[in-house]
């Protein structure tokens, strides 16, 4: 079963819940931060396409 | 010698026949690409094993024409012991999996195994119909038996290729936005714009087309897909590391027609020779259905 790691997003009114959230200030700074997140976690990252990306352990 | 021998018939019975025997194992093993047996030891398992089951094979003509009818339950005691070489063959392959990059799948694994328990019971037949028909006619009429033993073993040794259940075609890998796309067969979502990069860079995508409705269900099974992505990734290389869950290859299948997409991201980025690898991959036993054999579709004409 897969599961939400972590949420990035660069609109902080668009999220909320139970997943560790991440916010960014522009696209650079999400792009950073879900490759960092990716790379420490082993998981994968996932474009919502809405500015928010969040980080799935398959 | 063989003038010698001619006067102890079951001698040389059970010498022909244990020869033939040890032939057909060693016609049989073979380490190709996969590198399974893996040499030298893996092989020479594997080789003590065809000997025994040789001789075994060659051993009970005689006991058998000297109405000793118990030594038939020595046969018992071998299928006993090439069982347990199929449950050996899973459980290493079985542990080595976890460790791949690019696993086999149980599926594959217990083809494997399956065929390390079917060829020793090959071995078995060509030393018993050698040695019994050099001890019931001549040492000659043995050995031609037994060529032909080996032959019939050798035609049963491997199975069906995907060439024979599906057309290979290569087609186009694409990215829309992070949509990852082959053909117009949806794969994934990848996130990072530095593995999309990689992904055009680096990736190849074909399409396997069922030829009809039985195959559909064998390129639909999960054992048969994940076969078919370890044997592209062991010939081709896979361009992947622990830890890199966006970089894995995939396989998706049109719900609505049964195409099946194949995503791969070799190291030798060849779409001819993939495509040539994707035609030769095995057509796992575990894996084939025959819907097409049931009575209610024999009725009428599948339309699936």
């Amino acid at each position: 079963m897969s599961e939400i790691l972590a949420v990035i997003s660069m609109f902080p009114d668009q999220v909320c819940g139970g997943a560790p959230i991440f916010l960014a200030k522009n696209e650079e700074e999400l792009e950073a931060l879900a490759f960092l997140l990716e790379k420490i976690m082993d998981a994968m990252a996932h474009d919502l396409k809405n500015g928010t990306k969040i980080i799935v352990k398959h | 010698m063989i003038v010698l021998l001619a006067s102890h018939r079951y001698t040389l019975g059970i010498i022909i026949g244990t020869l033939f025997g040890i032939l057909a194992r060693l016609s049989m093993l073979h380490t190709d690409y996969r590198q399974y047996p893996t040499y030298p030891h893996g092989r020479i398992i594997h080789i003590s094993l065809g000997v025994i089951a040789a001789a075994l094979g060659s051993v009970a003509v005689p006991s058998l024409l000297e109405k000793n009818y118990t030594a038939i339950t020595f046969l018992a005691l071998a299928a006993q012991q090439f069982r347990d070489v199929r449950s050996m063959e899973r459980e290493t392959l079985t542990k080595i999996d976890q460790m791949e990059l690019v696993p086999r799948g149980p599926t594959y694994i217990e083809g494997i195994a399956m065929v390390f328990e079917g060829r020793n019971y090959l071995v078995i037949f060509t030393a018993f119909i050698t040695s019994l028909f050099t001890v019931l006619a001549t040492w000659y009429w043995g050995m031609f038996i037994g060529i032909f033993a080996l032959i019939i073993s050798r035609q049963y040794k491997s199975g069906k290729q995907l060439s024979s259940i599906a057309k290979i075609i290569n087609a186009e890998l694409r990215m829309s936005g992070p949509d990852l796309y082959v053909d117009d067969i949806y794969i994934m979502n990848v996130g990072l714009k530095e593995s999309q990069n990689k992904i055009r860079k680096h990736g190849l995508g074909l399409i396997l087309q069922p030829i009809n409705a039985n195959a559909k269900v064998t390129l639909a099974n999960l054992g048969q897909r994940q076969a078919i992505l370890h044997d592209v990734s062991t010939i081709l290389g896979a361009y992947r590391d622990s830890g890199e869950p966006s970089l894995i290859p995939l396989c998706k299948l049109d719900l609505d027609d049964g195409r099946l997409a194949v995503f791969i991201i070799p190291n030798d980025r060849d779409p001819e020779k993939a495509r040539q690898v994707l035609m030769r991959v095995p057509v796992l036993e575990s894996a084939v259905r025959m819907p097409s054999e049931a009575e209610v579709n024999k009725k009428r004409k599948i339309g699936w």
